[in-house]
């Protein structure tokens, strides 16, 4: 398949992506890679909400958050720091500056690679065009949708971006809630909740589901709770927020849990119920691409129900993840492109990662949800504290777990609560991919002494063979 | 009901051996032709073959166990859809042991031990879990179709090759009275022709990955000689009819020839080693014989000191039981030279390719009346071409050449080989 036919009209690409993000950027570049004229349409920021008002920007609070509960505990390690204080101002001027040199970096990836950007909304015109506002009409042979998702608004919750915040305003606060209302506990609740908590404003979490965290395993959720608790956070679960009364410079939220209603008062609410997709005002009516609920419908390539016309990342429906967003963005332009060796996304082999306070982190199934599956499972324990490096650091807290199917030795799934365990999933998810069984773990060498010691032996667990505990 | 592996006997004279190791665990899947376990005899460290598929359900007398009796079971195989429950089951079937690889030839008493004469087979790419899935299930990995990376055969293609249903049975390993299943092609791919598989016995994979070892990693050269065989023909006829307890072939004379030209060059009687070149002390002559299912090279062993009906009458009983399927290992494996008769065909002249770790082989053609010039004037002679395959790597032309040329000389003065 040859791409790049010369004397292409200058606005006719083999590819049009509309949407900057973590999908979509690098869908583009991988298009450019393989010889397409790519382009890009981005109505906003390059790099999508992921890189200035997600992923990113998020982390950048939260280390300041680190920092600090380091600083605080300096004397545990035989250090002085003195008056230990913050000004919130520039630990949010840090993350805004962090976002704006991704930003920067994502512009000069896509320069380049020769990608054409187009600033301004774009949305299918019909026929393999898309319109961009104010820009006029693009042809493309392939059009990819990679328009991302918003936060969920719930009736009776709606924020005003004043007393009742979104992801954005509170990655922008002005000033440092005293009390603070996080109504969700997914990811996205739960690193607020754990930054303005380690900032020293009295959080309250208020979740619907029986347990923080819902999607993680039940152990590590209870572990995550106990741990906030013990940090200052109230942890309010099986709740809802009934409905918020907003008066001058605070809010009232009315909870009902197990049946009886209670007041909160909060200077500020977070509203962390959810993504929806952005499927409007994408020119998809009168089209064969299928929205169901807020998200279209694609197949395992990405591909919608009108040809030439394909969907990726959080647009497509969870889980609402920037890494899952850009492998998709790769696979469906390979598809595109012809290439051999493709392989559907495996939605069990997609880690996650949490960066409140301890980390949260996992990949493929809970131990609750393989046995549901039918699977007889052998399950692998291992805590921080039996750990050499983890006590050297003071990281004492957290557990490292695996779940194996008893039969096959399949890694079926692995779920880590403690420090750096973000950092340490990608191990566990090399396994999956590659397919490999307890054995091979087993005989894997871990460096010593490292927190990942621990997950080693939390495989050896699981057969009985841990040597540290 | 499980298959009964018992104790092969790897000589004539062989009545125990020792099992030196299991090359497979309990629970492996084995396919017909896997190498199951070494066994050492007084003379060799031998390869011994799976001749079923299916799981090696439980290992009977342990790898390291001397004086293990032929024909005594040392394990059980468990069939396709059997599992460990079928291991209770009494009396399991008995089949008879299956053959052996071939060992290295006999090696003078100074040599080296030899080297494991296979090199395993081509690697299959799969991910640990589908290697584990198909070993429990009993699937041969090398039937499924690989969709990861790359082709490697992932957990998703054992789940959907074992939900296809059973494979097609495989022959047993070389026994010449099987009759390959023909097995009819439903679709064949876009652009090929309708075919039906002829599924490959040990023997034939055997064959195909020793040939290609052989053309593919030995520098072969070739040197072709015309021998004139009047004479010789006239002195078969004359030998032929003085007696009914032997009928003499122009191959028994070849055979002959060769010993005693190598006994005059025995730098062509040699094999190729990393370290060193094994200059044969023995004439150990390997014959081709075409079989049903593929070439076997017999051997007639010191041919250079046997007389030509000895030769004649060995090689016939040789060529019988080749063709039987009844050779003992004993007298296949080995040999320092080989010879390949084609003439019999018409073949007028062709180039063998060496069987490995020999360093010359013989190809022989048909014996035609040819036009000749002798001392400037044209004659009929019947003239038989030769050509020698080299390994350069042992032997040099100069060397070939001179084994060429006493070979002709005998061939050619037949009487110089009856002293």
């Amino acid at each position: 398949m040859s791409f790049v036919e010369k004397n292409m009209p200058e606005n006719s690409f083999d590819l049009v992506v509309v949407g900057g993000g973590p999908g979509g950027y690098v869908a583009a570049i991988r298009a450019a890679q393989l010889g397409m004229k790519a382009a890009l349409v981005e109505r906003e920021h390059l790099g999508g909400i992921c890189l200035n008002w997600g992923c990113i920007p998020t982390k950048a609070l939260l280390r300041s958050g680190d920092v600090l509960r380091s600083m605080k505990h300096a004397e545990s390690y035989g250090l002085s720091a003195g008056q230990v204080g913050f000004d919130l101002s520039k630990i949010v001027a840090r993350s805004r500056a962090v976002a704006g040199q991704l930003q920067a970096g994502v512009k000069h990836l896509l320069k380049k690679n020769k990608v054409t950007v187009f600033d301004g909304h774009g949305k299918l015109a019909g026929g393999g065009k898309v319109a961009v506002e104010g820009k006029g009409m693009l042809a493309a042979a392939h059009i990819i949708l990679a328009t991302g998702a918003r936060a969920r608004v719930l009736p009776g919750l709606e924020p005003d971006g004043k007393l009742v915040w979104t992801y954005k305003e509170a990655l922008v606060p002005d000033s440092m809630p005293k009390r603070l209302l996080v109504i969700g506990s997914g990811a996205i609740g739960i690193e607020f909740a754990s930054f303005f908590n380690a900032l020293g404003s009295d959080v309250t979490v208020v979740e619907v589901m029986d347990r923080v965290l819902p999607v993680e395993d039940e152990e590590i959720s209870a572990l995550a709770r106990k741990s906030f608790e013990k940090q200052g956070m109230k942890i309010l679960t099986a709740a809802t927020v009934k409905a918020l009364k907003k008066s001058g410079d605070s809010v009232t939220a009315t909870v009902e849990i197990g049946g009886k209603t209670q007041e909160i008062v909060a200077d500020r609410v977070i509203s962390a119920v959810g993504i929806v997709g952005n499927v409007e005002n994408l020119g998809l009516e009168g089209t064969k691409v299928a929205v169901e609920k807020t998200h279209v419908v694609t197949d395992q390539w990405c591909r919608t129900g009108e040809a030439g016309v394909y969907a990726i990342g959080d647009l497509t429906g969870p889980p609402w993840l920037a890494h899952k967003a850009s492998h998709e963005g790769v696979l469906c332009v390979e598809k595109i492109a012809g290439l051999k060796d493709v392989h559907p996304l495996d939605i069990r082999k997609i880690p996650g990662c949490t960066y409140c306070h301890p980390q949260v982190a996992s990949v493929g199934l809970s131990e609750a949800k393989a046995k549901d599956k039918g699977h007889q499972v052998k399950v692998g324990r291992f805590p921080f504290v039996a750990n050499g490096k983890a006590i050297a650091m003071g990281e004492t807290e957290g557990l490292i777990k695996t779940v194996f199917d008893a039969k096959t030795g399949e890694l079926l799934g692995a779920h880590m609560i403690g420090a750096e365990v973000t950092e340490m999933i990608q191990g566990y998810t090399v396994a999956k991919t590659l397919e490999t069984t307890e054995a091979e773990l087993m005989h894997t060498i871990f460096p010593h002494p490292t927190l990942s010691e621990m997950m080693h032996e939390a495989v050896l667990d699981a057969y009985g063979r841990a040597i540290h505990y | 009901m499980p298959i009964q592996i018992l104790m092969p006997a790897l000589s004539p004279t062989m009545s125990e051996g020792t099992l030196a190791r299991w090359l497979k665990n309990e629970g492996d899947a084995v396919k017909s032709g896997d190498v199951l376990a070494e066994i050492e005899t007084d003379k060799a460290t031998m390869e011994f073959e799976a001749a079923d598929d299916g799981v090696l359900g439980k290992i009977l007398v342990a790898g390291g166990t001397a004086g293990v009796k032929v024909n005594q079971p040392i394990a059980l195989l468990l069939a396709e859809g059997e599992d460990k429950s079928a291991l209770a089951e009494a009396p399991p079937a008995a089949k008879p042991a299956a053959a052996a690889m071939p060992p290295p030839p006999a090696q003078p008493a100074a040599a080296p031990p030899p080297a494991a004469a296979s090199s395993p087979e081509g690697r299959v790419f799969a991910s640990p879990l589908a290697r584990r899935l198909a070993a429990e299930s009993g699937l041969a990995l090398d039937r499924v179709a690989g969709s990861g990376p790359h082709g490697r055969i992932v957990k998703a293609d054992v789940e959907a090759a074992l939900k296809a249903g059973p494979q097609p049975a495989t022959q047993p390993a070389a026994r010449p009275a099987a009759v390959p299943a023909l097995v009819p092609q439903a679709g064949p791919g876009p652009f090929e022709p309708a075919y039906v598989e002829i599924p490959n016995s040990s023997m034939r994979k055997i064959i195909a990955r020793r040939l290609t070892e052989a053309k593919q990693t030995v520098p072969h050269f070739y040197l072709s000689i015309d021998c004139d065989v009047d004479a010789l023909l006239a002195v078969r006829g004359d030998l032929n009819a003085r007696s009914e307890v032997y009928k003499l072939s122009v191959n028994d004379f070849v055979v002959r020839a060769v010993a005693l030209a190598l006994k005059k060059v025995p730098a062509a009687n040699a094999a190729w080693g990393e370290e060193a070149i094994r200059r044969y002390t023995d004439i150990d002559i390997s014959v081709a014989v075409a079989t049903p299912t593929g070439l076997i090279t017999p051997i007639v062993h010191h041919a250079d000191r046997k007389g030509l009906a000895e030769i004649s009458n060995e090689m016939k009983a040789l060529a019988a039981k080749a063709k039987d399927g009844k050779l003992m290992p004993e007298e296949y494996q080995g040999g320092g030279f080989t010879i390949s008769n084609l003439g019999m065909y018409g073949i007028r002249d062709f180039a063998a390719i060496i069987n490995p770790p020999q360093g010359c082989i013989l190809a022989v053609g048909a014996g035609e009346q040819r036009p000749v010039v002798r001392n400037g004037a044209l004659a009929v002679a019947t003239v038989m071409t030769c050509t020698l395959s080299v390994d350069h790597r042992v032997v040099d032309g100069v060397v070939g050449a001179d084994f060429l040329a006493a070979f002709k000389r005998l061939v050619e003065d037949p009487l110089a080989m009856l002293l």
